[in-house]
């Protein structure tokens, strides 16, 4: 019997603090933030899809084309052709595809490389309407990004 | 007891009540709608609907419009009739109740002399439509939520008379006009706190509303009993929940919190409606507020709740109102 | 006689179907049921099963560390963990300190994020909506503080073979150490909210009771374990990395019901706090990657590594054969024996109930179908 009113004694107090945080939190600021509206800053450190990083002084890229990225890779989602232009002891680079679709954003090919020629991008708010879309040709993205 | 006359003048009020009530009801629930999702959302620290209108005021008018375009699907073997007819047998007992309520000195739409009884009968046709539903939809998830809506229903019927028996044993009268106008000098919930509770407490389980909504289950059953309906049959039901609601916050604040009695204002017969739906509106932010706070109770122990706690406690009190009455 | 009689007439059976609210994952429960009661449920897997171990014999050791993250997607670090300590056991590789204690700081905010969400998830199969906000909220702080050193919010690959990939600086400590006040603070709410509130004590208590005999008949391990009160933790009872060198307690439920693995969970966060204190205090200075060979050549024989993740026991078994291509490997995830005792356990329970006790196991289906 003595039980039968303690369980509602505590039962009604514990529905009432439950109210009381809800209440509280009723006022209390948002902490969501209204996406295509507003948007936050990432880190830096952010892994989006690899570029090919420009290297300021000579204004071109770093990648000597060994194919090292292509062979480590876990998804085989790199292809890496060099060329032999005339005039010149080693190829350069002249074809750099990514496939996005296949990539897991581990991180291999820019460790790999040993030329440090690859870095992440920042680009989180990706879509499109087919898959071709993210077959990246980051080459040409660095001639874009040339000054 | 002199019959109605159904004059024309007393016919047209009647007529002109009766619009005025329907237009109410819809407007009633696009608003309801609205508070329901904008609380809950800042009680989730987030902003609720905003990209419609100013602060998503005309979310609701849109969704509206959305689910009266939608197609009607019927599933494959269900029973036609009873499928199509069970969102109207929601929606219609819950007209009724509100052609009794006074929501003001002068504004009340008939005053039956059994008003509150009417109330409760109405109250009890209202869970035919959950079964139809259920029975109807041929899906074993919307049966399993038809049959608990009826156990419940049935069980709590019995605390929201016997707290209502409280008030009537004070006032002598089933007339609900004649109740709030007994409330003149002090209003009853401060005579009878424990009939107050546990009439809001069995209110929100009649009205299948959170922590008592067992028959939409959603992380159970999917939607329950309305499962299969799309389009109007869905916004039916649901226009059908929030009217329940707003007659079980009325005719709390009827029987308890003094009905349109407030402090005094300019045209008071009539303007009396603004203190009315100041409290009926606090008690259905305060429903609303409990659906977001607690999780769901299962089914046995609603109705152990049912029997063991809520029905000797109104018992006792009614015991012990008549012996105070009578001394 | 004459309730078994209706009882054998009203037999029917429900799928407790792949897409449900309430299985986290794409679970099938075959529920034979008679009114409200479910007389046996049989779980089928098999609906996502990626053949990851099949992946892991097709290709040199080092590419499979992107998959160890999408096995368990909720508590990924643990997983790396596990997979790495392996082949630096199998191949003799040296890891760092400071690495060790950057992979257990990682790894317990990992664990702490993990048991957020499941509280969400566990209460909001019961029917309540907002604490699955807050903690989603608090976990917000997780993410943001792990994306700023791993570069990923969820699947994170970011330990390798001796040790981590990027080094830690004074933001993320500074943020951790502001994490953990904040989390100490929000405990309270969710003490309130929560624990006391006696609608989901009635749902919890005395529900689902996993005796401890049952529970070691059927291998479950973690804090389902610990709910029947055997205190067995890998990183007591076996331990690796430098766990050791902290003080911590394991938290041991009596009885095995649903609310004691739940309080087991919760006392669990407070004590992955006090291990990133300790280990913040600590940290040694140093390199965070250790020598590694070029190629690693797996000698032939088999090795065995297990870590605690969220969910329990999880344990790597390499068989190499002298290449760089595993010849087998063995995942044992902690889920999969969970769940197997579910036929037993549920025999006449109602089906709220069944729903109360899925959630407080808290099983991710994508590892169970590896």
């Amino acid at each position: 019997m003595k039980q039968y009113f303690s369980e509602i004694y505590t039962g009604g107090k514990s529905l009432v603090e439950g109210l009381g945080v809800t209440l509280t939190a009723l006022f209390q600021p948002l902490v969501t933030v209204q996406y295509p509206r507003e948007e936050i800053d990432i880190t830096p450190n952010y892994r989006g899809h690899i570029d090919l990083v420009l290297d300021p002084e000579k204004n071109t890229f770093l990648c000597i084309s060994c194919g090292m990225c292509e062979k480590s890779c876990p998804s085989d989602c790199i292809k890496v052709q060099g060329k032999k232009m005339e005039g010149e002891k080693k190829k350069t680079l002249a074809l750099f595809e990514l496939d996005f679709t296949k990539c897991s954003l581990c991180g291999t090919c820019v460790e790999v490389c040993p030329k440090d020629a690859l870095e992440f991008s920042q680009e989180y708010n990706l879509a499109a309407f087919s898959r071709e879309a993210f077959h990246f040709d980051i080459l040409k993205r660095l001639e874009e990004r040339r000054t | 007891m002199e019959t109605i006359s159904m004059l024309p003048p007393e016919l047209i009020r009647m007529v002109i009540a009766v619009i005025i009530i329907i237009s109410f009801l819809f407007i009633n629930a696009i608003m309801m709608g609205y508070l329901e999702r904008k609380i809950a959302g800042h009680v989730q620290r987030r902003p609720g609907p905003m990209e419609v209108g100013f602060h998503g005021i005309l979310q609701l008018i849109v969704d509206g419009v959305k689910l009266l375009a939608k197609e009607l699907l019927i599933p494959f073997n269900v029973d036609r009739t009873l499928f199509r007819v069970a969102p109207l047998l929601s929606f219609t007992p819950v007209i009724l109740p509100l052609l009794v309520i006074p929501f003001s000195e002068k504004l009340q739409a008939r005053d039956l002399n059994l008003g509150l009884i009417f109330i409760v009968s109405m109250g009890s046709v209202n869970v035919m439509s959950l079964l139809v539903a259920g029975w109807g939809s041929n899906n074993k998830y919307s049966m399993f939520g038809a049959m608990r809506a009826v156990a419940q229903s049935i069980a709590y019927e019995i605390p929201i008379l016997l707290s209502m028996l409280a008030v009537v044993l004070m006032c002598n009268t089933f007339s609900l006009k004649e109740i709030v106008g007994a409330q003149e000098k002090i209003w009853f919930v401060c005579l009878q706190p424990v009939a107050f509770l546990i009439y809001v407490i069995a209110g929100l389980a009649e009205t299948n509303r959170a922590p008592f909504d067992l028959p939409e289950a959603e992380s159970e059953l999917t939607a329950g009993f309305h499962t299969e309906y799309s389009g109007m049959g869905f916004s039916l039901f649901f226009i059908g929940e929030y009217t329940n609601m707003f007659i079980v916050a009325s005719v709390a604040t009827v029987l308890f919190l003094g009905g349109w009695h407030g402090p005094h204002l300019p045209y008071g017969e009539y303007l009396g409606i603004v203190w009315f739906f100041l409290k009926v509106y606090f008690l259905l932010f305060l429903m609303i507020m409990v659906r977001w706070t607690y999780p769901r109770v299962r089914f046995d122990q609603l109705l152990n709740f049912a029997w063991k706690y809520l029905v000797p406690f109104s018992l006792v009190n009614i015991l012990i109102t008549a012996v105070l009455i009578k001394l | 006689m004459l309730e078994s009689d209706f009882q054998e007439r009203n037999r029917f059976f429900l799928n407790m179907g792949p897409q449900h609210p309430s299985t986290h994952g794409v679970l099938l429960i075959v529920l034979e049921m008679s009114g409200e009661y479910v007389l046996d449920p049989q779980p089928v897997l098999g609906f996502i099963h990626r053949m990851h171990e099949k992946m892991a014999e097709s290709r040199p050791c080092q590419s499979f560390m992107p998959n160890t993250a999408r096995m368990d997607y909720v508590c990924a670090l643990p997983y790396n963990h596990g997979y790495v300590s392996l082949i630096e056991r199998k191949a003799g590789i040296e890891v760092p300190r400071r690495a060790e204690y950057i992979r257990v700081i990682t790894s317990e905010l990992n664990r702490i994020a993990s048991h957020l969400l499941w509280l969400g998830a566990y209460l909001l199969d019961l029917g309540a909506f907002t604490p699955i906000l807050y903690g989603f909220d608090d976990r917000e702080h997780i993410l943001d503080i792990l994306e700023d050193i791993t570069g990923s919010r969820l699947t994170y690959c970011y330990y390798r073979f001796g040790g981590v990939s990027r080094d830690i600086d004074d933001k993320f400590v500074d943020a951790t150490r502001a994490f953990i006040k904040r989390l100490r603070k929000r405990f309270v709410i969710y003490e309130k909210l929560v624990t006391k509130n006696i609608i989901f004590i009635k749902r919890a208590e005395n529900i689902g009771i996993v005796s401890p005999d049952m529970a070691i008949r059927y291998g479950i391990t973690g804090p389902n374990l610990r709910g029947s009160g055997i205190a067995y933790d890998v990183r007591k009872n076996e331990p690796y990395s430098v766990y050791p060198e902290f003080d911590f307690e394991i938290p041991v439920g009596e009885q095995g019901d649903c609310l004691d693995r739940y309080m087991v969970r919760v006392r669990e966060m407070e004590q992955s706090l006090r291990i990133i204190e300790q280990a913040l205090d600590r940290l040694p200075e140093g390199p965070v990657r250790g020598k590694v060979p070029k190629n690693i050549k797996l000698s032939p024989g088999d090795c065995n590594f297990a870590v605690e993740a969220a969910r329990g026991e999880l344990s790597y078994y390499l068989v190499g054969d002298g290449t760089g291509v595993p010849y087998r490997l063995k995942i044992r995830v902690p889920s999969y024996s969970n769940l197997s005792c579910l036929p037993e356990l549920g025999r006449g329970i109602l089906l709220p109930d069944l729903v109360s006790i899925l959630g407080s196991f808290d099983l991710v289906i994508p590892e169970m179908d590896r």
